[in-house]
């Protein structure tokens, strides 16, 4: 299943990206005023969040040229030794920028 | 009710102060949703398309992902699932702080969660440890924060409609390395290495062998087994 990127495609996308992300602000909310939520439920969400992200740059190293694999090992090194997110992400655009200028 | 959490309530006044206590914060917000807008355009959405998503959607991972999945088709399963998965988080935040939302009226509480974030969640629920029963902070941080969310792409819009060739100037990778960092940025304790491990194999796997953006599904379903099938060890000996 899934829609064209017309405008109307679009525009229905973005409204059901829109609800289901409403529903994960207001479902904790919702959820905990009638059954806690436990410590396994908790388990499993906190590993899922990181997982999705990891299961979405993956193939981006994989498929990606050495341009996009060397930004992402940039902008690790950097996150890793700086902690913070803007110059980490700069360090990638620029990275894979020069690597295509040389290459 | 319960005398030792203090019930919340809402008024102008904490919510403008919330605003001024977010807009450091915010500035930054503004840099991101520039980078938004850019990614955006070079995905081939359109100025307004753009725009709408930030306005409506209101999450920055979720979005750079939902780029990804962004082509001639938009495949909703996925597009669902991994807005779900991303945002699950949310979950979390406003299962923390439901006691002391529960003494608003219901519109103000569903009202208020439109805007939950994380970063005017963490202060929010910071306040409500120091006995705080405003929850402008909740309210007037987002308000903030979406302002400048939605800003930033606008700019970015503007700013990326005036590029021919994205990836000349390594403006492709933006989402990848936006999305990288807050992974890294985010909870970055050992434990996790084995649930993104599991996520990374099973993503591959699926890429092979399963039909096209199932990667995303599996992976998030395999990080998330793993995490609850392993915990960390200093979890086990805490409840030990």
């Amino acid at each position: 299943m899934s829609l064209p990127s017309t405008a109307a495609g679009a525009a229905i996308a973005i409204m059901i990206m829109a609800l289901v992300t409403y529903l994960t602000r207001a479902g904790g909310v919702f959820v905990m005023s009638r059954l806690p939520i436990g410590p396994r439920v908790e388990r499993f969400i906190n590993a899922m969040a990181g997982s999705v992200l990891v299961a979405v740059i993956t193939p981006m190293a994989v498929q990606g040229d050495w341009g996009a694999r060397l930004a992402l090992l940039a902008t690790l090194a950097a996150m890793l030794t700086l902690q913070k997110p803007l110059p980490a992400i700069a360090a990638g655009i620029f990275t894979a920028a020069l690597w295509r200028l040389v290459a | 009710m319960s005398s030792e959490t203090p019930g919340a309530h809402m008024d102008l006044a904490g919510v403008l102060t919330g605003i001024r206590r977010m807009a450091p914060l915010s500035l930054f917000v503004v840099v991101f949703g520039l980078a938004f807008g850019v990614a955006a355009l070079s995905r081939g959405l359109s100025g307004l398309e753009a725009l709408m998503m930030s306005a409506l959607v209101f999450a920055g991972a979720s979005q750079f992902a939902a780029l990804e999945l962004w082509g001639d088709e938009i495949p909703l399963l996925p597009l669902i699932a991994t807005t779900f998965a991303i945002n699950a988080r949310h979950l979390l935040m406003g299962a923390a702080i439901q006691p002391w939302l529960a003494h608003l009226p219901p519109t103000q509480r569903y009202g208020s969660l439109v805007l939950m974030s994380d970063s005017n969640w963490a202060m929010a629920a910071a306040d409500r440890q120091n006995g705080e029963t405003n929850v402008g902070m909740l309210v007037g941080g987002g308000i903030a924060l979406w302002l400048t969310w939605v800003l930033g792409t606008l700019l970015g819009v503007i700013f990326g409609s005036g590029i021919e060739e994205p990836q000349r100037f390594g403006l492709d990778v933006i989402m990848g390395c936006f999305l990288l960092a807050m992974l890294v940025g985010g909870r970055r304790d050992l434990s996790m290495l084995l649930p993104w491990t599991a996520a990374a194999l099973a993503a591959l796997a699926a890429m092979t062998w399963l039909p096209m953006h199932s990667h995303v599904i599996v992976g998030a379903l395999a990080g998330g087994v793993a995490g609850l099938l392993f915990p960390a060890r200093e979890e086990r000996e805490a409840t030990a």
